[in-house]
């Protein structure tokens, strides 16, 4: 395989030289456990505070309001089940039809504990209407979950406002903002969220070790239950290498917020593929959008099949066709939006990093427009049927 | 990612035969084409067959397919198998026939050579005129409706195929991998089809030497015990190997015979049964009639 070019940063990050320099002497000759009541593991201690710190000044929040977790599922998990201890006589959650799997999950197992879920709509450009949300709270909703950015199309959702509407119904307010941590500024300070997930892979940090912020003063019942690390919150000694990590991968990602290269090298390959490729739409809202993201569709081709030859020449990306997935079904969020099938089958989602290099954008911008037109030649779907295949579509609907 | 062969990847990176044909007629020749798929189930596949017709051979063929890299590679294949071939021929080629030229299919992706085969069919009956067959009308009952997925194509996927888990039958089918609803009626239909015959081995497979029994003269016990040995050994073991099981014969007395099921088989208790009465009906057919099956 010729040399990769990573754009599937989405997925996971490359973990930043930086970040393993300031983890490695914790692998090696700091292996004290923090709890112990010597100074060799003392010294682990204050690394902890340390890495705490880091990350809450990235979130604008106070390092006590850090709960260290092994990864977001665990974080979303966590704060779900939390969230609902604290208000157990409430038996309504809302969250949205877009959510990552360990938000749908939880709740479609909570339903089947008695709970009841409203799963929020969103447009064809993958945004919320907060009259749906606001028609759905009730006295009774003890929570509101959902995502800060979407990790398919990378749309935004407004967390200021779905977070006052929530509170003013009296509903806990949690957000997974896996996708969006260390790629847009947030202040938790001002933002009105209770509970808000983080994943150091996704910030160049290595895979796990993650982070829960908890607002001071929430009645906070532990899911992982042991030992007292964590302030009781999380039991498990802690993955010292890895907190260490997220703290320096923070660090690292309050200097890079607001530096326009990671968007300024989307733009140019969005723009780039809009122009040299007939037939291609962009999925998800362009404005409301992480700046490191684009969802394409390709019409009248299949995604696994452009993925396998991007992958030929050593191009990293990922599809939400069905055929790349386990299931026989394309993705749950570009079906939320009504994409039509045509497009759906045929999105790729490059997602870009501060490591990004402008040759790499340029290198997709060469060989995609042959890929697609390759592909389109086999296909037995063209423009001319595009008529013909909405009507299907149509019919499908009304069935 | 998927682990695909060799060979596929050979097929999708540089496909053979791939495009539409030119359907201008020449004198003695017909060009027609079967479809099967939609964009909406995510692959669609579109044949052309060039048939003489003086011999019914197929001169050329050629595909045009939306879908993912073992969806072209299998199209691609199946150009290549049935070249050359008469009509009556071509019939015969089964999917499991695309699945080995390729050097085999990760199993999920085993319904793109279903798609091979079926597009194939499409292509013979409407040079013949024919309706298509039953297993691609929707004249029995629809079990999976997310992808349009009849009874009769189950039974016959089960039948063909050898089938006997309901996640075989989404792979082969793409039944049940939408909503899910229909994953009881998947494996009560396989437990059906099992119990009305079995799941033959695959007309690929090296010829099935058949245990002949004269029924007139009653069997002594080592006859029996001879004959089950035979038929377990033959046809029973290796599908239940493959699927990392296994039976034993445990003992025999008068029309009465004792089975130990072993290793996965005897996870569940439905799948025991299943098996229990499959073994049963394939042991009465070659064996003695009267018997009856006993698992230990």
């Amino acid at each position: 395989m010729p040399s990769v070019i990573y754009l599937d940063n989405n997925a996971t990050t490359a973990v930043d030289p930086l970040v393993l320099e300031a983890m490695l002497p914790y692998l090696k000759e700091f292996y004290g456990n923090p709890s112990s009541m010597h100074s060799f593991g003392g010294q682990v201690g204050k690394a902890l505070s340390q890495a705490r710190e880091q990350v809450a000044a990235l979130l604008g929040c106070e390092p006590s309001e850090i709960l260290f977790t092994s990864c977001g599922s665990e974080g979303n998990n966590t704060a779900i089940r939390a969230a609902l201890a604290a208000q157990p006589e409430k038996r309504h959650i809302i969250t949205t039809q877009v959510e990552h799997a360990s938000v749908l999950n939880p709740c479609k197992h909570l339903e089947k504990q008695g709970y009841h879920v409203t799963y929020l709509s969103v447009d064809e450009q993958g945004c919320l209407d907060l009259l749906e949300l606001e028609a759905a709270l009730t006295g009774d909703t003890a929570l509101v979950t959902l995502m800060a950015a979407n990790n398919e199309t990378g749309v935004l959702f407004p967390i200021e406002q779905v977070g006052s509407l929530a509170h003013d119904y009296g509903a806990i307010v949690h957000v997974d903002a896996v996708q969006a941590v260390g790629k847009i500024p947030l202040d938790l300070h001002q933002l009105p969220v209770d509970l808000l997930t983080l994943s150091g892979h996704k910030l160049h940090a290595p895979k796990g070790i993650g982070a829960l912020y908890v607002r001071r003063g929430f009645r906070f019942r532990p899911l992982l239950i042991g030992g007292h690390q964590e302030k009781g919150r999380r039991a498990g000694t802690e993955n010292v290498p890895g907190i260490v990590a997220l703290g320096k991968a923070a660090e690292l990602a309050q200097t890079y917020l607001g530096d326009p290269h990671e968007q300024q090298l989307r733009d140019a390959l969005e723009i780039g593929l809009l122009q040299r490729i007939p037939d291609t739409q962009v999925n998800g809202h362009l404005l409301h959008r992480l700046p490191n993201t684009t969802n394409l569709g390709f019409k009248f081709v299949e995604g696994e099949a452009i993925l396998f030859w991007l992958n030929k020449y050593g191009i990293c990306a990922s599809s939400g066709s069905a055929c790349t997935s386990g299931s026989l079904e394309p993705s749950h969020v570009l079906r939320a939006m009504h994409l039509p099938y045509t497009v759906l089958h045929g999105s790729i989602r490059f997602s870009l990093s501060r490591f990004t290099q402008a040759a790499e954008v340029e290198r997709v911008l060469e060989v995609l427009p042959g890929i697609i037109s390759h592909l389109r030649a086999i296909s037995p779907f063209s423009h001319e049927e595009e008529d013909w295949l909405q009507q299907q579509e149509r019919e499908l609907v009304l069935r | 990612m998927w682990d695909y062969s060799e060979k596929v990847l050979d097929l999708f990176y540089h496909p053979k035969n791939q495009g539409p044909m030119d359907p201008t007629p020449e004198p003695g020749i017909r060009v027609v084409t079967g479809d099967v798929g939609s964009i909406t189930c995510g692959d669609a596949l579109r044949l052309y067959l060039k048939v003489e017709e003086a011999t019914e051979r197929i001169l050329a063929a050629s595909f045009q397919t939306f879908g993912c890299t073992s969806a072209i590679a299998s199209s691609s294949a199946l150009t290549e198998l049935i070249t050359g071939l008469t009509l009556d021929q071509a019939l015969k080629i089964t999917n499991r026939d695309i699945a080995d030229y390729l050097g085999g299919l990760p199993p999920a992706k085993m319904h793109c050579s279903v798609m091979g085969q079926e597009a194939l069919e499409a292509a013979i009956y409407r040079y013949r005129g024919i309706p298509l067959p039953v297993h691609t009308d929707d004249d029995s009952a629809l079990i999976c409706s997310c992808f349009g997925i009849s009874e009769s194509k189950i039974r016959r996927l089960v039948r063909e195929n050898h089938l006997t888990t309901v996640e075989e039958v989404t792979a082969y089918s793409k039944a049940g991998g939408g909503c899910g609803s229909c994953l009881a009626d998947i494996e009560d239909l396989i437990a059906t089809v099992l119990a009305e015959g079995g799941s033959e081995r695959p007309s690929v497979a090296e010829p099935r030497d058949p245990v002949q029994v004269k029924t007139s003269a009653p069997l002594t016990t080592l006859q029996k015990i001879a004959h089950i040995q035979t038929v377990l050994e033959q046809q029973v073991r290796p599908l239940l190997i493959a699927d990392g099981g296994d039976v034993e014969l445990y003992d025999v007395d008068g029309d009465q015979v004792w089975l130990r099921l072993k290793g996965a088989c005897t996870s569940c208790a439905s799948s025991q049964d299943t098996l229990k009465l499959a073994i049963e009906t394939r042991l009465r057919e070659q064996v003695w009639p009267q018997l009856t099956v006993h698992a230990v």
